[in-house]
C-alpha cells in the first residue's frame, strides 16, 4: 500500500465520521455506555477483591505450645512454619512470647490488670500464622495438630467461611456481569454498525464497480470504527476517573471510621489496568465490528 | 497483421481484437429458471453496440455477467482479455479497472462534489494526487462540466449527474465502456446529449456497449444492435433497429 493511499483512506475514515454524525454518535454512545458499565464492574470487583484480601490477611491461626515445652522445640515448630512459608502456604508468621501476650492483654484490661503480680498467661506463648489462601486453613490446622509440642490451635471458622463465601459470590457476580455486558455490547455494536453500513451499502457497491480492492473499500470503515471505538472508550474512562476520585473523597469523609476495613484502591492502581483494557476493547470492537460487517457487503 | 495472444486459464489476460467474447453461455438462477441460453457473442475493439430487449429478456443478466457481478452457469466469458469464468476474486478489481461503467441510477457518491466523485475513481487505482488534479478537470471539460466541478451532486440535473458518471467511467481511460440503461432516468434532451457524448467517446477509440430499451435512440443511431428475447439472442444486425416484441 502506498503511503498516500494510507493517508487517503484514513482521511476518508475521519471525513466519514463527520459525514455520518448520527451513526457516529450512536456508535460512540453504545460503546461508551457498555464500557462505562464495564468500568464500574471492574472498579467494584477490584475493590471488593482488595477488601476481601485485606480481611483475609487479618485472619490468623494461633498455635499454643505444650506446658513446659523446651525452647528448642518451639524453634523446631518455627522451622516447620517457615517451610510452609517457603512453599507459599503461609504468608507471614510471628512468635508472640508469654510476656508479649500479657503485655498486649493487660493493655486491653487497663486498670484491672494492675492486681496481677505474676503473668497469668505464662503458657500463652504462641505463633500467629497468616495464610496466603484462607481456604487452606483446615489443611494447615490438621497438619499442625499432628505436630508434637502443640497443645492447642485457635482458628476462626466463621470468618474463613464467610470470607470464602463472599469471595466466591463477588467473583461469580463480576464474571457474570462482564459476560452479560460483553454479549449485550457486541449485540448493540453489531446492530449499530450494521445499520450504519447498510446506509452506505450503495457507496460500497459503487467502489466495487469502479474496481476498488477489498482493502480500499474496507480501510476507511475500519479506520472509522477504530476512531469511534477510541472515542467511545476514552469518554467513559474520563468520566469514571472523576467519579471514582469523588467517590473516594466521599467514602473517606463519611465512612472514615471504617478505614481499617474498607480499604479502597488508589485511582492510579485502578486506571493503570482499566485504561489499556478499555482502549483495547473499544478500539478492538470498532476494528472487528467494521471489518466483519463490511465483509458481508464486499461480494459484489 | 494483428498479433493474437490468448491465455485463458486462471482468469489471466488474453490479447486479440475481441473485447467481449461469449461462447455457449448459459445462466440459470438458483430457482432453476434460465436467464440466458446458449449465448454466442463477439464484440470487437472500437465497436458501438446496443443490447436491446424487453423486461425479462436477459439483458440485465448479460451485463452482470460482463461486469463479473454474476458468473455464468456454463460456457466461456471473456471481457477485456480476462477469462471471467476462472478469474480469481482478488483479480476482479484489476479487471473492473479496465472497464468504464455507467448505470441508469448514476450511482454517484451523493455526499461528495463533482470533482471528488471523478477523482475517486483515480484514487482507487492509486494515481498520484498531482496527476489527479490534472486529469479530472480535463475529463470534466470533455463532458461539459468544467465549470461545475465544485457543485454538490444533489444540485445537478439528471443529465448532469449522468455526465459526472460518464466522466468517472472514462477518467481511467478504459478500453470498454458498459452502460446499463444510461438514459433511463433522463428527459429526451438529456438523452440526446448523453448519446452524443457516448458516440464521441466511441469515435475516440473506446468500445461502447449500451444496454437499453429506448427504441428511439436505437433506431436513430443505426449502430450494431443485438436483440435478446427470453434469454436468447434473436437478432444481431450491423446497422440495426429496435425489434418489437410483437
Amino acid at each position: 500500500m502506498k503511503i498516500s493511499t494510507f493517508f487517503y483512506t484514513l482521511k476518508q475514515g475521519i471525513a466519514s465520521i463527520f459525514r455520518n454524525k448520527w451513526f457516529t454518535l450512536a456508535s460512540v454512545a453504545t460503546i461508551a455506555a457498555c464500557l462505562f458499565v464495564f468500568g464500574i464492574a471492574y472498579i467494584l470487583t477490584l475493590n471488593a477483591a482488595n477488601i476481601l484480601h485485606n480481611a483475609e490477611e487479618r485472619v490468623s491461626i494461633t498455635v499454643f505450645f505444650d506446658e513446659g515445652i523446651e525452647e528448642k522445640r518451639i524453634q523446631d515448630i518455627g522451622f516447620l512454619i517457615e517451610d510452609m512459608k517457603s512453599r507459599g502456604i503461609v504468608a507471614r508468621y510471628e512468635f508472640v512470647s508469654a510476656e508479649q501476650a500479657w503485655e498486649s492483654f493487660s493493655k486491653e484490661l487497663g486498670e484491672n490488670a494492675q492486681g496481677f503480680t505474676e503473668n497469668p498467661l505464662a503458657d500463652s506463648a504462641n505463633y500467629q500464622i497468616y495464610l496466603n489462601d484462607i481456604s487452606r486453613q483446615d489443611e494447615v490446622v490438621s497438619y499442625l495438630e499432628s505436630v508434637e509440642g502443640i497443645r492447642k490451635i485457635n482458628k476462626s471458622d466463621l470468618t474463613v467461611d464467610a470470607l470464602s463465601g463472599l469471595s466466591t459470590i463477588v467473583t461469580f457476580i463480576s464474571v457474570s456481569m462482564i459476560v452479560i455486558l460483553f454479549a449485550v455490547s457486541i449485540f448493540l455494536i453489531s446492530n449499530t454498525v450494521t445499520i450504519g453500513i447498510s446506509v452506505r451499502k450503495e457507496e460500497i457497491n459503487i467502489m466495487k464497480y469502479i474496481g476498488a480492492t477489498d482493502f480500499f473499500v474496507r480501510a476507511p470503515f475500519v479506520f472509522e470504527g477504530m476512531i469511534i471505538g477510541f472515542i467511545g472508550s476514552a469518554i467513559p474512562l474520563a468520566a469514571l476517573f472523576y467519579i471514582y476520585v469523588a467517590a473516594l473523597d466521599f467514602i473517606g469523609g463519611v465512612f472514615g471510621f471504617l478505614s481499617g476495613i474498607v480499604v479502597t484502591l488508589p485511582p492510579a492502581q485502578i486506571f493503570m489496568g482499566l485504561v489499556p483494557i478499555s482502549l483495547l476493547i473499544g478500539v478492538g470492537i470498532g476494528f472487528f465490528g467494521s471489518f466483519f460487517t463490511v465483509r458481508k457487503h464486499l461480494h459484489v | 497483421m494483428e498479433t493474437k495472444k490468448r491465455r485463458t486459464s486462471g482468469g489471466k489476460k488474453t490479447q486479440d481484437n475481441c473485447v467481449i467474447r461469449l461462447e455457449n453461455v448459459n445462466k440459470s438462477y438458483e430457482n432453476g429458471i434460465p436467464a440466458l441460453m446458449d449465448i454466442n457473442l463477439k464484440i470487437e475493439k472500437g465497436e458501438f453496440v446496443f443490447i436491446v430487449g424487453d423486461s425479462g429478456s436477459g439483458k440485465s443478466t448479460l451485463i452482470k455477467l460482463l461486469l463479473r457481478e454474476l458468473v455464468a452457469t456454463s460456457g466461456k466469458v471473456e471481457v477485456s482479455g480476462y477469462d471471467l469464468m476462472n478469474i480469481k476474486r482478488n483479480k476482479i478489481p484489476m479487471f473492473r479497472r479496465k472497464l468504464g461503467v455507467v448505470f441508469q441510477d448514476f450511482r454517484l457518491l451523493k455526499d461528495r462534489n463533482v470533482y471528488e466523485n471523478v477523482a475517486f475513481a483515480q484514487r482507487i487505482v492509486q494515481v498520484p494526487s498531482m496527476d489527479i488534479r490534472k486529469n479530472v478537470p480535463g475529463i470534466l471539460s470533455q463532458v461539459g462540466l468544467a465549470n461545475k466541478y465544485k457543485s454538490p451532486i444533489v444540485e445537478l440535473s439528471g443529465g448532469e449527474q449522468q455526465r459526472v458518471a460518464l466522466a468517472r467511467a472514462l477518467v481511467n481511460k478504459p478500453n470498454l465502456l458498459l452502460a446499463d440503461e444510461p438514459t433511463g432516468n433522463l428527459d429526451p434532451k438529456s438523452t440526446l446529449e448523453i448519446m452524443k457524448l457516448l458516440e464521441k467517446i466511441n469515435e475516440d477509440g473506446t468500445t461502447v456497449v449500451i444496454v437499453t430499451h429506448n427504441r428511439e435512440i436505437v433506431n436513430d443511431m443505426k449502430k450494431r444492435v443485438i436483440t435478446l428475447k427470453k434469454g436468447v439472442i434473436v437478432s444481431d444486425e450491423k446497422k440495426g433497429g429496435y425489434i418489437d416484441e410483437d
